[in-house]
């Protein structure tokens, strides 16, 4: 709302996000403080809205498109793989995009296989898109208003279950820079990566090992491109132990990523590593099968126990 | 239309020889549509093209050596030699960009044409593509939004008859131009080989999006006289007189006898046209010939704005 209201060319289009306000209530409001030409309801054509944004964008829009679940960008992708990161690099930075798309997964809510599903390592994998995984409202706020202000693509994605979360946000002006990692709570045995909703697993799970004396220094990324390897590589000097904990499918994953990249620069620092991960299955409906094999504090406190 | 011709039978050429690396897909046989379409734009209309698109950015005033250059990998090329054939992007000449996905640009051009209403801009954005783009899903999706918003979009469907080998009487169910009946927006059967025709068909469809009318779509009819890229003959899927029966309606020679006809222009002014137009191409040749490349350490600059 603070951006729409800074810049007008910053306009909303996506499915449900005009008078309704979005089906996760994202946009409320904005609808009736800007009216229906910044704020789009679009057909159920994923394709066409990554696409509409995108030549908005060309000639000096900034859209703000929003795809409902994570699981439909393979609906644009298209638009999203093909054209959207390349299309600066491929008219030798002629063009820029500057679009954001606005997206939530959903794994862990029952949703069934697909509406859950968390594919970050494609991304990874796509040069010229930017990757935001804020897991705090106060993150949230801070790097899409970086978001919206910078001249690149940029996928936003959140966690559907951190939707409720309530959390102080300052209600002063803020960015919060991409590539530079939080780190979350400070502690010297063992290093946990964590991303998304799993920094909430991440953080209860290091104040459980409190009592048993071993320190967890929990990592945010807080976006996975550009990937801040500088504080998570510090981190893992000091702890010796590195643990990865996402809701992506294990088998190429971000934490894949994220230990070969600390292997190949200090390699002599890492005593263990441990992935904690969604296993590679599409995600069950029935909440006895999701919950089996849901990462959770659970999961990361038994990797702890593994290396320490 | 001349220019587009000896451009292309350069590019063949130059492609033969091993100078032009990659994919080529030449325009021989279609110029009418950019010629016509583009004549009927004005100062400030933009076009998306595709991967046969480098009539297009000639009839959009694009410069022979910077296509040229480009389609060597050349870096006085117009995308520094990163994109290749069947990606232009020439701001200046109003050549947005040019997309190799079948199908991709279209919703592309509709948010083109979305930026263009709500900065209350005059202009339109027109979108070329062919007959095997209006089978892919991006067509419905992006049309379909266009005829809803009521967007300065004209969609010109080049239907050259072929998607690769497939013909479009098997690929296609009806005609492309009655789609647009199905979006609620006019859809018309143009005569792609004859300019004239196409030009007037591109004024009223452009005189519709500036009045905030609303999209047209335009199918015109028209023939790629050679294979669908330019290693291919195209006569392993076509036969020589269906070929020879479509250069018949040649739309350069109708264009020259009606004007000669007519006396509006005597042929030696047509040959004069035609020899200005061969040293244009010599000389954009030997200009793309003698560029050099981009070094490599450079690319990863443009990754990231």
């Amino acid at each position: 709302m603070e951006e729409m209201r800074r810049d007008e060319k910053v306009i909303v289009i996506g499915e449900d996000v005009g008078k309704y306000g979005g089906v996760f209530r994202a946009t409320k409001g904005l609808f009736d403080m800007f009216g229906p030409e910044r704020v789009r309801d679009t057909p159920i054509s994923e394709n066409a809205i990554i696409g509409v944004a995108l030549g908005a964008a060309l000639l000096g829009y900034r859209p703000v498109a929003e795809i409902m679940y994570m699981d439909f960008l393979n609906e644009c992708g298209d638009q999203l793989i093909n054209h959207l990161p390349k299309i600066h690099f491929m008219t030798g930075g002629k063009l820029t995009a500057p679009v954001i798309i606005r997206t939530q997964y959903s794994l862990g809510r029952s949703t069934g296989a697909q509406h859950s599903q968390f594919s970050l390592s494609l991304f990874m994998n796509t040069p010229g898109i930017l990757v935001a995984t804020p897991s705090t409202p106060t993150d949230a706020k801070g790097l899409l208003k970086t978001a919206i202000r910078g001249a690149n693509p940029v996928l936003f994605v959140e966690s559907g279950i951190l939707y409720t979360t309530k959390g102080e946000v300052p209600t002063h002006e803020y960015l919060i820079p991409f590539g530079k990692a939080e780190v979350k709570h400070e502690g010297n045995d063992v290093t946990v990566v964590a991303i998304s909703r799993m920094v909430r697993e991440a953080l209860a799970a290091a104040e459980s090992l409190k009592s048993d004396g071993i320190g967890v220094e929990v990592v945010d990324p807080r976006t996975i491109v550009p990937l801040d390897m500088d504080t998570i590589v510090t981190s893992v000097k000091k702890t010796g132990r590195l643990i990865t904990a996402e809701d992506c499918c294990k088998t190429s994953g971000v934490g894949a990523e994220i230990i070969a990249e600390v292997a190949e620069r200090e390699i002599g620092y890492l005593e263990g590593v441990e992935r904690v991960a969604f296993p590679d299955i599409p995600s069950p409906f029935g909440p006895p099968l999701q919950n089996a094999y849901l990462p959770k504090k659970e999961s990361i406190i038994e990797a702890v126990r593994k290396l320490v | 239309m001349v220019r587009q011709r000896m451009l292309e039978e350069k590019v063949i050429e130059l492609y033969k020889i091993g100078l032009i690396p990659g994919l080529a897909h030449p325009y021989i046989g279609q110029e009418a549509i950019a010629a016509g379409v583009c004549a009927a734009l004005e100062k400030g209309d933009l076009i998306v093209s595709n991967h046969r698109g480098h009539g297009h950015s000639v009839a959009k005033g694009v410069p022979v050596h910077a296509i040229l250059s480009e389609l060597m990998g050349k870096k006085t090329g117009m995308c520094l030699g990163i994109g290749g054939s069947m990606h232009c992007t020439d701001l200046n000449a109003g050549v947005i960009f040019s997309t190799a996905i079948v199908g991709g640009g279209i919703p592309l051009s509709v948010g083109v044409g979305l930026a263009l209403r709500m900065g209350k801009k005059s202009n339109c954005v027109v979108c070329f593509f062919g007959d095997g783009a209006s089978n892919t899903g991006s067509f419905h999706e992006a049309v379909n939004l266009a005829a809803i918003w009521k967007l300065p979009v004209i969609f010109v469907c080049e239907n050259n008859q072929y998607a690769i080998s497939v013909s479009v009487s098997k690929s296609t169910s009806a005609s492309i131009a009655q789609r647009g009946q199905a979006y609620g927006i006019p859809g018309l059967l143009v005569d792609g080989m004859n300019v004239l025709d196409v030009y007037e068909a591109a004024q009223r469809a452009a005189r519709r999006a500036k009045n905030g009318d609303g999209p047209t779509l335009l199918e015109c009819t028209t023939y790629r006289y050679r294979g669908h890229g330019a290693y291919d003959t195209g006569l392993d899927y076509r036969t020589h007189e269906e070929v020879n029966e479509w250069m018949t309606r040649d739309p350069i020679q109708r264009l020259e006898q009606k004007l000669t006809a007519t006396k509006e222009v005597t042929s030696s002014e047509l040959e004069a046209i035609r020899s200005r137009v061969n040293s244009q191409v010599e000389e954009a040749t030997k200009l793309a010939k003698d560029s050099s490349y981009l070094s490599s350490d450079s690319l990863s600059k443009f990754v990231w704005a």
